[in-house]
């Protein structure tokens, strides 16, 4: 559909068949307009966090201790965060912007053996990412932490749910590809495909860029 | 904005190779290293530049998470030297999404004295 | 996923997919048709929330109404205003968006046709979803704006009739999710297609102003739409799931919802009435024989427009005290809104100024557009200031207010835009006779039914209340009120009587019966599939009138080619599986208080999606 203006051969100096008025696709442009979309999704879910910072009624609390209702009864409850593993998780997901992006690089050159391998590194960082989510939530939930615990619990499960789910939906994408590649159908001509897919792995991770800092750091 | 893209022609297919990809990479583990760092040093008095590093944290947060953000949108989603355009798709969106986080925070006034 | 992943497969187009009847219209990705559906469906849809006024108005003829009960009176103020809003003015543009936007460019379709379809269908079904809500008995009622103590579970007193919050609400949020989604790919859509398939020549400077004011629409649609759909995630957790997003007993702030709500509500005004200024500077030039007075001017005001539209939602919110500092940024930051609305006014009438005018239906309702929304801007100045919104706000004058610009304005503008454009979708001019009834009723129906309401609510009658006592002087005027109602219902029977009328006449329209200026009167009416045969060349914004010139004269009829060798894209039954399965993965989340099991349901919607997105993404798609 890159040429929706598609025209038979005619006369006169314009290529009627691939006619774009700016010369780039538009499929490109498609992801491009979504992507600038999502930037606003994703500043009310941080705004919402951030105006809310600080003013959960009860404990468990991020980065200190407090008091919260653990086991049936109100006792001093640990901080929340555990920087190290969510360190760790930050540095794979940006590790897998790196390996699409040689994926891509593979897939431009025709180089097969580079997309692959760096395909599937990507969809398992991706994966990786999206389990360290889900033993985040887990562990934070019977540290006392649920949904509906206080204010914190609330904004912090529905921001990094939302990023975690745009990662999930990340990972089937680039999954898709990986299987398309296999099959040796990701050829240097419809490369594009990978592109549209990395550029979101791109901006799933550059959403994490913000919120590691501004979630997990900041106190 | 399309002016410019139509001068371009077609995309720029000259991509950075693969031993810039690496350095960007390189740079973003450090940088990512150092928030942490920032962090640690912040939250914990007997180390050394406490005093001195504990106010910064914030900026030096928002700064480093920046200057990360630029690095991976500039080089690994090509925009540096790909169309005017998608940079532009981009960049303007962000420059209101930046500014209604910022006016929510100014309108809730909370953010002076938020300790957590 | 707008795309086929595998392209260049099978050009032919499967001989299932049949090309007319019932099936064609299920199928189809003309952006023609789908515009057409757009365009019935919302008017079925206006005509509802019409309905929903008249009993309204019918209810405050006189003090102590006793013709519906405070309840049903909520219900039928918030299901107007929706209605009004997302079921009847925002499609009714988007029929005029998929038919014009690649007309007026000199495209063939859209960038991506099947997502055009997507649309329409997540449109039609969000649009059934939420009016259900009837039948079931249970139709939202917390007001379009739906402020969170109105429509947060624990807020609502339960009654021994009522003891757990029923699904009024909830109607509302997941109807109003669904119709987002549609927007947005409608929006991406456009957005691309205007950037991407303006045909050679046609630089944006030289875009036609409707295409112009779409443009900028679209934006507010993408950056817009995000926003109130987190708005609504929120509010859905805090009725389902214990949160307190907007609870003050968790912590939350009702007032938080208030600014996210309006974040996003406030470009939704300049959404609703941009394609309208859209179309009155499309009628205005071509009936006053004179290109659009400043048309630079006329742009960047449309951009200043959408851009400082993003910084002024609080004017909606002076009455919850936010302080002297976010008071009178607001403030002065709309003031700052209505000196590019007036460069739009002046440049109208810049327009008018020495043209040599011809006062068609079309005209009429242009004129009256520009008239109307001056009132209503002028109104809307002075509630910028925030001492007078104190004793404005909440009052039948801000009722008055918006029924300018949104009546006065919109409804005016997509009316112009019906009788210009007319016999281009459907080759048939419509009866001028009938035409101007149809405008001096609705222009003194609307007047006598809205100009009265400044009085009132600066009298001190509260909107939104179901009755009023006697003996507070409310009564004459809203008597007055209720006539000028049934007199806009008499004008909407004539249109459709002129619709009949048309329907059953000869489709003898010419190509350009009014002498236009831009690419759309250059080809047959009504349009063959592909529109144009060869793309068009543009030299300037006024090209067809380029071709005048350069004949001499008039132009001779285009003639209808066969077409067979110009490769459309094949339709598809994917979108409207897709849709569909989008409808049941939303419609399941109704039931988590009612159903332990919901999230089966969830699950099941979300796998026909998916499966319906995959067999879409790898449909050849025939080119």
């Amino acid at each position: 559909m890159a040429h929706a203006a598609t025209a038979h051969a005619d006369s006169g100096h314009v290529d009627e068949h691939h006619w774009t008025s700016t010369g780039l696709n538009s499929r490109k442009i498609a992801i491009w307009g979504f992507i600038g979309s999502e930037c606003l999704f994703f500043a009310s879910l941080i705004s919402t966090y951030l105006v809310y910072k600080g003013k959960s009624l009860v404990g468990p609390l991020p980065h200190t201790e407090s008091q919260c209702m653990l086991d049936g009864k109100m006792q001093t409850c640990e901080a929340i965060f555990e920087i190290p593993l969510v360190t760790f998780g930050t540095a794979v997901l940006l590790f897998s912007s790196f390996f699409v992006v040689l994926a891509l690089y593979g897939a431009q050159k025709g180089d097969r053996k580079m997309l692959l391998t760096w395909l599937s590194a990507t969809v398992l960082c991706g994966l990786f990412f999206v389990g360290m989510q889900v033993y985040e939530f887990y562990h934070f939930y019977h540290k006392g932490l649920g949904y509906s615990t206080n204010l914190f619990g609330s904004t912090f499960y529905t921001l990094t749910g939302f990023h975690g789910s745009h990662v999930t939906l990340g990972v089937i994408w680039l999954s898709t590809m990986l299987y398309l590649a296999v099959r040796g159908k990701l050829t240097p001509d419809k490369s594009l495909n990978l592109e549209m897919a990395a550029l979101y792995w791109h901006f799933v991770d550059v959403v994490w860029i913000v919120i590691f800092p501004v979630v997990y750091l900041m106190r | 904005m399309d002016a410019h893209a139509a001068a371009h022609g077609h995309e720029d297919h000259a991509h950075p190779t693969p031993g810039l990809y690496g350095k960007i990479a390189a740079v973003l583990f450090v940088l990512t290293a150092l928030e942490v760092l920032a962090f640690e040093v912040g939250r914990r008095p007997d180390w050394p530049m406490h005093a001195l590093i504990e106010p910064l944290v914030v900026p030096i947060l928002l700064i480093l998470s920046a200057a990360k953000f630029a690095l991976v949108a500039m080089f690994y989603m090509h925009l540096k030297q790909d169309s005017k355009l998608f940079s532009n798709l981009f960049v303007w969106p962000l420059i209101i999404a930046a500014a209604i986080i910022l006016a929510l925070i100014v309108l809730h006034a909370y953010w002076i004295k938020a300790s957590f | 996923m707008a795309t086929s992943v595998l392209e260049h497969k099978a050009p032919a187009i499967p001989h299932h997919y049949p090309k007319t009847g019932f099936w064609s219209w299920i199928t189809t990705v003309d952006h023609k048709r789908i515009g057409i559906l757009y365009g019935a469906t919302a008017f079925i849809f206006f005509l509802i929330g019409g309905i929903e006024a008249v009993i309204m108005r019918l209810q405050l003829i006189g003090p102590n109404g006793k013709l519906v009960d405070p309840d049903t009176f909520n219900a039928l103020f918030t299901m107007h205003g929706t209605t009004m809003i997302f079921l009847g003015v925002m499609p009714l543009s988007a029929f005029f968006f998929n038919f014009f936007i690649p007309l007026q460019i000199g495209a063939r379709d859209v960038v991506f046709p099947r997502l055009n379809a997507f649309s329409y269908w997540v449109f039609l079904l969000g649009a059934i979803f939420i009016n259900v809500s009837f039948l079931v008995g249970a139709p939202p009622d917390g007001g379009w704006f739906g402020y969170a103590n109105l429509t947060s579970a624990r807020m609502i007193p339960s009654t021994a009739a009522a003891p757990a919050p029923g699904l009024n609400i909830d109607f509302w949020v997941i109807g109003l999710q669904i119709l987002g989604i549609a927007s947005i790919a409608a929006a991406l859509n456009f957005f691309v297609t205007i950037i991407n398939l303006r045909a050679p020549g046609m630089t944006l400077l030289r875009m036609p102003m409707f295409v112009w004011m779409s443009f900028i629409v679209q934006i507010l649609l993408l950056l817009a739409f995000p926003v109130i759909t987190v708005a609504l995630v929120f509010l859905m957790m805090d009725r389902n799931f214990g949160t307190s997003f907007f609870m003050p007993d968790g912590g939350g702030d009702p007032v938080m919802w208030q600014h996210l709500f309006w974040i996003f509500g406030h470009p939704e005004v300049y959404i609703l009435i941009l394609p309208a200024f859209g179309i009155a500077s499309e009628v205005l030039p071509v009936f006053s024989r004179k290109p659009l007075f400043g048309y630079t001017a006329m742009v960047f005001s449309g951009v200043f427009i959408a851009f400082v539209g993003f910084g002024v939602w609080s004017h909606h919110m002076f009455a919850t005290g936010m302080g002297p500092f976010a008071d009178t940024f607001f403030s002065l930051a709309t003031m700052v809104i209505a000196i590019p609305t007036g460069v739009k006014i002046f440049n109208w009438i810049g327009t008018l100024w020495g043209g040599s005018l011809r006062f068609t239906t079309a005209m009429l309702f242009a004129v009256g557009m520009v008239a109307l929304f001056i009132v209503g801007g002028l109104s809307g100045v002075m509630h910028a200031s925030p001492p007078a919104d104190l004793q404005q706000t909440d009052t039948y004058f801000i009722v008055a207010h918006f029924h300018y610009v949104l009546f006065g304005g919109s409804i005016f503008g997509l009316a112009a835009g019906a009788y210009y454009w007319w016999p281009k979708i459907f080759g048939r001019l419509l009866d001028e006779k009938l035409g101007k009834a149809h405008f001096w009723l609705t222009f003194i129906g609307m007047n006598l039914t809205f100009f009265p309401m400044h009085y009132l609510g600066l009298h001190g009658m509260p909107r939104r209340v179901y009755t009023y006592p006697e003996g507070l002087g409310f009564e004459f005027l809203n008597q007055v009120e209720t006539v000028g109602a049934f007199v806009i219902v008499l004008a909407f029977l004539l249109f459709i009587v002129n619709i009949i009328k048309t329907w059953m006449g000869p489709a003898n329209a010419p190509a350009d019966p009014w002498h236009g200026a831009t690419l759309e009167w250059s080809i047959p009416s009504p349009p063959q599939e592909f529109n144009f045969p060869n793309l068009p060349r543009v030299g300037s914004s006024v090209p067809q009138w380029d071709a005048w010139r350069a004949a001499g004269g008039k132009l001779p009829e285009p003639v209808r080619v066969s077409g067979d060798d110009i490769h459309m894209p094949n339709p598809s039954y994917w979108p409207l599986m897709a849709a569909i399965g989008l409808t049941i993965l939303m419609s399941s989340l109704m039931l988590i208080r009612q159903w332990d099991y919901w999230y089966a349901i969830t699950l099941f919607g979300t796998a026909w999606l998916f499966f319906s997105v995959y067999r879409w993404a790898f449909e050849p798609t025939g080119h």
